[in-house]
């Protein structure tokens, strides 16, 4: 993975500095809370209901063990024992002091990690396929992108006060588990007929009250043009995105607005006057960067792997699990392990310092001293020697780390609510809390295969409903909570927005409607074929009709 | 208000004129861009140094043209969260390479200084308050940049390569 060198080091120990230097003037009132607001915004320090939040940046969703274990500490010493990963692989704190926060931002420091840009209106942290450098179709790994982006976009001085937060995902391989389609730019890693790398750019996605797939603007922009052309849209947007209409400032909108080939002609001719220029990735450059993401040096495979399929055969719970929680490995006698963060009755994301622990003690004995977050919320092992996945899932077990559900019903994201966000209308992690007491039944979730339930506690869209397969979305009417439901969403590389399914459901008639909807979809599937298919199979139809009756 | 230089004040020699007033007679006048294009054929020829005042929705590509008639362009930060004039100022400087003062006005703070500086501001109006040591601390908080700027500073990219 990456490693700071000279200049990286000194550029965060002085934002520790500068941010120190702001909350001191803050605390001796110098510096009013609304002046205060626009600065510690710019360094992931949010004031929610209870506390501030603290945001802090996992770069495209991969750390290190001993960045793991510092997370665990932080939590452990300034926090109430946890963190919660979140939908951009970030890591989130609830509970920290204001005085403390300076010397949280130290201890990060230390271990090359910081939270520059986790929030405000600016280039956010840049996500990435959480399979990234194992996948086996991968063209080349996102992360290297996502790292010469996250260098550049790092206090940039023209985009640093941009109409809205903007946020950039890349992606490697065919399957798109980085959900590009719903962000403000989506790089898909392409390669052309004369075998030169380079991206399709996608621009103008979005979730919120007004969510779009984004289109594509580019089908091919050759690699040593990234930066070049990125500051091309950037500047479009910064000049005429709207600024008047805090709903209306995203790119999406100015995409939209300006329609998609007059905006494009707005970027290519931004871009013809800066194409080429100082921002043309050298060679070299690309190949340092290249070189830390380099394939660890794995072991040859040392037969074992016989003991993993015996374990398998004598153990159910290792066996499901191995189902729904590991993938094979591009490299033959490994496997990629998914540890979910989405135990029953727990909130999606949280893990305790103490699992922290856990996980980066797994890492550093058994997958290349390496983890990742994943856009879903959940941590990855990605370099696992076959005959050494038991030993992984019983230390797991112990951990309460090894629920068997990736990819099923009981595998949702879900924003924090109103049990923390003050944006909120309605309480989002209670919700997932029934919904999975409901198909707590392993059987039964296995049984009802892939579908990804996705809730928001409000129009924000921070628990992704515009794109879950299921939907939830949290609605204030009268005091009151209701839930309004959409099927058929995606953020995947089949993208799309989910349907509204007809009138809102209150808070203790949702979690019903939820089984009504997966009882219609196993009575109506065909051949094994998932939720959605199912869904785009049949359309509203028969949902409705459960759901509402005839009339 | 004051005008900061080089992390020091500095005489204002300039007469904003608001609107569409006549700033014929005046020294230095600054003007905003409609009075620009209602008098330009009478200013093009006075014989004073020229300002522009320009409002964050003005971009200086409205006058490319007549740039070079102008000693000073004001930029406006009507709002902190309005960064608009942050691509104005790199574009006046890299893109129509002008020369002359390119000024911040409104809400100008020292936690934008650096971003403004490396954006090519070289002036900037501040309150008569201004703690001058504090400014120029914040314009060396930083030193390490990612990408190239408008002004002279190195960058990450080519310090790694020298």
């Amino acid at each position: 993975m990456y490693r700071y060198d000279e200049f990286d080091r000194a550029l965060v120990l002085e934002r520790v500095e500068q941010f120190r230097g702001q909350v001191a003037r803050r605390l001796s009132g110098e510096l009013e809370e609304e002046e205060f607001k626009a600065l510690r915004l710019r360094n992931g320090l949010y004031l929610q209901l209870h506390a501030y939040m603290l945001r802090v940046a996992i770069p495209y969703g991969t750390l290190s063990s001993q960045q793991m274990r510092k997370l665990a500490h932080i939590a452990r010493v300034y926090d109430r024992d946890y963190g919660h990963f979140t939908t951009r692989q970030n890591i989130q704190y609830n509970w920290p002091k204001l005085v403390d926060v300076p010397d949280i931002l130290a201890e990060l420091a230390e271990v090359e990690m910081h939270a520059i840009q986790t929030s405000g209106n600016c280039i956010r942290n840049v996500t990435a396929d959480h399979f990234a450098g194992v996948a086996a179709d991968e063209i080349e790994d996102p992360r290297v992108y996502a790292e010469i982006v996250r260098q550049w976009s790092t206090l940039h001085p023209e985009f640093s006060f941009l109409p809205r937060k903007f946020k950039i995902a890349v992606n490697g391989t065919a399957q798109d588990r980085a959900a590009l389609r719903v962000h403000d730019i989506g790089l898909q890693i392409r390669r052309n007929s004369a075998g030169k790398i380079g991206f399709e750019v996608m621009v103008g996605g979005g979730q919120g009250r007004t969510p779009y797939i984004a289109p594509t603007i580019r089908e091919f922009l050759p690699k040593q043009h990234l930066l070049s052309y990125l500051e091309a849209i950037l500047r479009v947007y910064n000049q005429l995105g709207r600024r008047d209409n805090l709903y209306k400032a995203r790119i999406k909108i100015l995409v939209a607005s300006t329609g998609v080939e007059n905006f494009t002609k707005l970027v290519e001719e931004e871009w013809a006057e800066i194409k080429g220029g100082e921002l043309t990735l050298p060679e070299d450059e690309h190949r340092r960067i290249l070189d830390y993401f380099s394939p660890p040096q794995y072991q040859d495979s040392n037969g074992a792997s016989k003991t993993f399929e015996t374990h398998k055969t004598w153990n159910l719970d290792f066996s499901r699990w191995c189902k729904t929680n590991v993938v094979s490995h591009k490299r033959p006698g490994f496997s990629i392990i998914t540890i979910s963060l989405k135990p029953i009755g727990s909130a999606p994301g949280d893990a305790s310092a103490d699992q922290m622990d856990v996980i980066a003690g797994l890492a550093e004995k058994f997958s290349h001293d390496e983890i990742r977050v994943t856009h879903e919320q959940n941590l990855v092992l990605a370099h696992v020697c076959q005959s050494d996945i038991y030993e992984v899932w019983e230390a797991l077990e112990n951990a309460a780390l090894s629920t068997p559900n990736i990819g099923l019903i009981s595998d949702m994201i879900t924003c924090p609510g109103l049990d923390y966000c003050n944006l909120a209308n309605a309480r989002s992690i209670p919700v997932a809390q029934n919904i999975a007491k409901k198909f707590e039944d392993l059987d039964r979730q296995h049984d009802i295969g892939e579908l990804k339930i996705k809730i928001s506690g409000c129009i924000n869209a921070c628990g992704h409903h515009h794109v879950g397969h299921i939907g939830i979305l949290g609605v204030d009417k009268r005091g009151e909570e209701f839930y309004q439901i959409t099927l058929g969403g995606s953020g995947a590389e089949d993208a799309a927005l989910g349907d509204i399914v007809g009138r809102a459901f209150g808070y203790d008639e949702v979690t019903g409607a939820i089984e009504t909807i997966v009882d219609t979809y196993v009575t109506e599937r065909r051949n094994g074929e998932r939720f959605l298919d199912t869904y785009r199979r049949v359309g509203l139809g028969p949902f409705k009709e459960a759901l509402y009756g005839t009339a | 208000m004051a005008l900061l230089k080089a992390h020091e004040l500095t005489a204002d020699p300039w007469t904003v004129i608001d609107g569409t007033g006549d700033p014929s007679g005046v020294d230095h006048p600054l003007i905003t861009l409609e009075s620009w294009v209602l008098h330009s054929d009478k200013l093009g020829c006075v014989n004073t140094p020229l300002g522009i005042f320009l409002k964050s929705h003005q971009s200086p590509v409205e006058l490319v043209d007549d740039l070079d008639r102008f000693s000073v362009i004001a930029l406006d930060f009507p709002k902190l969260s309005d960064g608009r004039a942050f691509s104005y100022a790199r574009l006046l400087r890299q893109r129509y390479g002008f020369q002359g003062e390119v000024r911040a006005v409104g809400e100008v703070r020292r936690d934008q200084y650096l971003f403004m500086l490396r954006c090519g501001f070289n002036t900037f109006e501040v309150g008569d308050d201004v703690d001058l040591a504090g400014w120029a601390d914040a314009a060396t908080e930083v030193s390490v940049f990612y990408q190239p700027g408008s002004d002279d500073s190195s960058w990450a990219f080519r310090c790694r390569r020298s």
